[in-house]
């Protein structure tokens, strides 16, 4: 039988796993929202890019509502203090998942411009604000938040909003633009596609900027980041993976190599995610006030038979995500097309 | 106004526009199902374009679903943080089991469904069809199973934890299945998809009912009818009768809530009437003009004539729930009930004698059911949840122990205000007001459009197969190369 603690460290992974997923799929397609206003010239454009992420995006959104249902089963305690710490940040990003969702429903459905430029414009903002958020709330967690005792948090929406959380928040949206554009890329051709060509060196060069500058403040604003890091050294292959993988983005393209550059851009988040896990470990949300106050695995966790439930559920289900994933992505492959069902 | 107040009327409002869609969904996705199979069937393009009009349909509904959906898995952990830690243990895994089994494969089978009728062939897309539907099935099997729990909870016990001093109470499972098969779980469950079932079929009879009475798309009207109307009539009798089944069971396990639901006030020691309609007056306890059938509610709930039903006042006053409002949805949820199987009904009739398009009161009656069917849907749930206040988590008996509940106010998140709900509330206003008006107007504009004809469907498949023609001669040329084969 595998011990309690154990069980606790699988679903620490599973949750890393989810989120990561999440990252990965959704981040492309917040990052087409992103950008499409920007590589589209006419009707016919904007839909092609609209359905490139069409038949994709609802099914990569069930990645969060997965992680938000394993973190209230797993870790119930985290659960309810980063949700209600969040309260205004994530009303504003369920927000900004109503309005993808329904731009993306309702845009092609009547043919008048301005209808279509409304929904164009609310796709783009609910985009960036989304990808925005979701940096911020991580740039939070990484750094601390003003946690008292009995799990109740003290601070404000004002506390959340300092420059720190702003600047991962930048750096999210940076690189889901870029991943974005790359998966574009591989979706389209012709002039669409010269035109998603064009941005991708700027965003690298925004992105990569700015990952400097954010990797060097977490220094300053999270030096605790650094304990894992220091109690297991062989962690440090990953962030010398990531350095590695970003620099690749540039030399794929370069080297013609999409598909290649789209796998490495993945690779970039997976380390991202892997670095914030062993940044946080093994808190799940650190107090700034006394760090007796803080959530740890141990005191957030369900009990050990909950845990085991839940992981059998993970054994049974993730092989048939997985395999109706591949499947779907499958059965869409290739450029995308306009026909009758399309947006 | 206080946070718990605010909190409910979130709650409240959020999961009743939430319940808006996803009945729908399900129902619809039944009826969609048979369509699709009888065009597996008998290869018949009218059957198709029936499909493929659903289908269209049925995408826009789900969209709104999922977009109001996740508000609602987020608001748990936002407006009821001390329930949520209460009972996560328990709950939270029949919630991560809802991502798991049932949304990954709706959402996955949707893209083909929705995007992929020129992709995938007739059979595949059927297949895709069940998928969807089972999906949503399983996605109400265990946000029913999580509800039931919170009415009936078993397979559980407390435990006090040490948090910093203080003592906190939490439900944690001892037995997973016992939690499953809770006592209230498998009778909701077979009624709320009862309940879902029915609309769909209401929805497709009505919309179809609208064809034949604008004198447009006769084709796919009849046979759309062929489904509908034998289905409804026959689900609506099953929602009955499984809502009797509830009615019975409540009296052991949430008297309170039965007693509420028929102001039954004072117990005395002969047998209970039901009262056909009134106004429950908690404060002076009695029913205002109000109808009653002597032994009926005796007969109803003991199958015998004699038998008292408990009443309120076997409750402690702090446990009682509201009166008037479960009293009057139930009693709407019943009334619509009775009246939808008349219209099946007579529906049914003259459909088998073929003068239905002829009856245009019973057409107009059949174009506002599901309107109705809608109703008796929300009116359910209000009369389910609102019934077991103050409860937030029912107490229970386990083996011979009793345990605690929660109650609704010992819910909420501590660290949020009311300013903060208030701002809450009113932004999910604003924005549900908006999605409900271009839901309505999509919905009808599509409706309005109506199904392709059998000739246009020809066309649009010859435009298909001449772009295919174009993109293999294409695909040669074109750089870069698609995604997965790029990747391997
Ligand atoms: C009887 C059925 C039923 C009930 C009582 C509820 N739902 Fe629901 N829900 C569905 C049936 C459904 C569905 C039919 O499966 C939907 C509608 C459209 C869809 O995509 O799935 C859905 C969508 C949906 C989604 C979006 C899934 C996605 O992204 O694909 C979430 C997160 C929830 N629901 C969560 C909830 C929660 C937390 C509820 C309770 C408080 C709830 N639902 C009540
Ligand atoms: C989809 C159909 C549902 C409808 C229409 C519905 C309706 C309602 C209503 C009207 C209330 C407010 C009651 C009051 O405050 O007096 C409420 C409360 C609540 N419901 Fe439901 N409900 C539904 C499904 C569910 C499900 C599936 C769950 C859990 C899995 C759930 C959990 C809760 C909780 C936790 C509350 C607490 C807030 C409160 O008690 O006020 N509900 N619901
Ligand atoms: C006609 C006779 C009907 C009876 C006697 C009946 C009875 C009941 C009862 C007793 C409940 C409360 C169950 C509980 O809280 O444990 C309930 C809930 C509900 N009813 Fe009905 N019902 C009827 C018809 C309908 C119809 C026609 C629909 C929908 C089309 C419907 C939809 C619902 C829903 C969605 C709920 C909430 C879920 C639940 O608690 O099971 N009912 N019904």
């Amino acid at each position: 039988m595998i011990s309690y603690d154990t069980l606790t460290l699988i679903w620490f992974l599973l949750l890393g796993i989810l989120i990561c997923g999440y990252a990965i799929l959704d981040g492309f397609d917040l990052g087409v929202g992103i950008l499409h206003l920007f590589v589209a010239r006419d009707d016919t454009q904007r839909r092609l890019v609209m359905n490139s992420i069409g038949p994709l995006w609802d099914g990569n959104e069930v990645w969060l509502v997965t992680f938000g249902g394993a973190l209230f089963a797993a870790f119930p305690v985290a659960y309810a203090t980063v949700f209600s710490s969040f309260y205004e940040a994530f009303h504003l990003l369920l927000l900004c998942l109503i309005g993808r969702a329904v731009s993306l429903e309702f845009r092609s459905k009547v043919y008048s411009p301005r209808w279509r430029k409304l929904w164009d414009f609310s796709f783009f903002l609910s985009s960036l604000t989304a990808a925005l958020l979701l940096g911020v709330a991580a740039g939070n967690i990484l750094r601390g938040m003003q946690l008292g005792p009995n799990h109740h948090y003290e601070g404000s929406l004002l506390s959340q909003l300092h420059w720190y959380p702003l600047l991962v928040g930048g750096l999210t949206v940076t690189l889901f633009a870029l991943h974005g554009a790359i998966y574009l890329y591989l979706k389209t051709e012709a002039d669409l596609q010269s035109q998603v060509r064009r941005l991708i060196m700027p965003l690298f060069y925004c992105f990569a900027g700015l990952y400097v500058i954010v990797t060097a403040l977490t220094w300053q604003q999270a030096p605790h980041a650094l304990d894992s890091l220091q109690q297991f050294p062989w962690l440090w292959v990953v962030p010398v993976l990531n350095v590695l993988a970003v620099m690749n983005i540039p030399r794929a393209m370069h080297l013609g190599r999409p598909g290649y550059a789209f796998f490495t851009s993945t690779m970039v988040i997976v380390a991202f995610a892997c670095l914030f896990s062993v940044a946080i470990f093994p808190n799940l949300m650190r107090s700034t006030i006394d760090p007796a106050y803080s959530i740890t695995l141990e005191t957030a966790r369900s009990s050990k038979l909950c845990l085991e439930i839940m992981l059998a559920f993970a054994v049974i289900g993730m092989p048939c995500v997985i395999s109706y994933t591949v499947v779907v992505y499958w059965i869409f492959h290739g450029k995308v097309k306009l026909d009758a069902s399309s947006y | 106004m206080d946070v718990e107040l605010l909190s409910r009327l979130q709650f409240a409002g959020t999961i009743m526009f939430h319940y808006l869609f996803p009945p729908l969904s399900i129902g619809l996705g039944l009826q969609l199902f048979l369509c699709e199979l009888a065009y597996n069937r008998t290869k018949e393009p009218a059957w198709e374009a029936a499909a493929r009009f659903w289908t269209r349909v049925f995408a826009v509904n789900f969209g709104m679903g999922v977009a109001t959906g996740i508000v609602m898995e987020f608001e748990f952990g936002t407006n009821w943080a001390a329930y949520s830690r209460f009972v996560g243990d328990v709950f939270g895994s029949a919630l991560a089991a809802e991502g798991i089994f049932a949304f990954f494969l709706e959402s996955g089978f949707l893209a083909v469904l929705v995007f992929g009728w020129d992709r995938v062939s007739p059979k595949m897309h059927l297949f895709s069809t069940a998928m969807v539907f089972l999906g949503s099935v399983f996605s109400a099997v265990w946000i029913v199973v999580a509800n039931s729990w919170q009415q009936t909870p078993a397979g559980y016990h407390i435990v006090w934890h040490d948090v910093q001093g203080q003592r906190e109470p939490r439900a944690e499972v001892t037995d997973f299945w016992q939690m499953v098969f809770n006592p209230s779980s498998v009778d909701r469950l077979t009624h709320t998809l009862l309940g879902a079932l029915v609309l769909g079929a209401f929805f497709v009879a009505s919309v179809s009912a609208y064809y034949l009475y604008s004198n447009r798309h006769h084709d796919v009207a009849r046979r759309c009818l062929r489904i509908s109307l034998p289905s409804s009539l026959l689900l609506t009798l099953l929602a009955a009768l499984s809502g009797h089944d509830s009615a019975q069971k409540l009296v052991h396990t949430q008297p309170a809530k039965l007693a509420a639901m028929e102001a039954h006030f004072h117990s005395d020691d002969g047998p209970t009437g039901l009262y056909l309609f009134g106004w429950p007056d908690s404060e002076n306890q009695t029913v205002h003009g109000g109808v009653q059938v002597p032994r009926l509610l005796s007969a109803m709930v003991y199958g015998d004539l004699h038998t008292p039903v408990p009443g309120l006042d076997q409750i402690p006053p702090e446990n009682r729930p509201p009166v008037w409002l479960p009293f009057q949805t139930f009693h709407l949820m019943v009334g619509i009930g009775t009246a939808l199987i008349g219209i099946a009904a007579i529906g049914c009739w003259y459909w088998w004698r073929g003068t239905l398009a002829q009856k245009r009161w019973l057409l107009w009656l059949l174009m506002l059911s599901p309107v109705l069917a809608m109703t008796a849907n929300q009116a359910g749930w209000i009369t389910a949840e609102v019934g077991r206040q103050p409860w937030i988590v029912h107490p229970s008996v386990q083996d011979g122990v009793a345990m605690m509940g929660l109650r609704t106010s010992e819910g909420l998140s501590e660290s949020v205000t009311a300013q903060q709900v208030l701002s809450s509330i009113i932004m999910f206003g604003v924005i549900y007001s908006l999605l409900f008006a271009v839901w309505i107007y999509v919905l009808n504009a599509k409706i309005k459009h109506g199904p392709e004809s059998v000739e246009e469907l020809r066309e649009h498949k010859r435009q298909h197969h001449e772009s295919l023609l174009e993109k293999i001669s294409h695909s040669s040329k074109s750089h870069g190369g698609s995604l997965l084969e790029d990747e391997k």
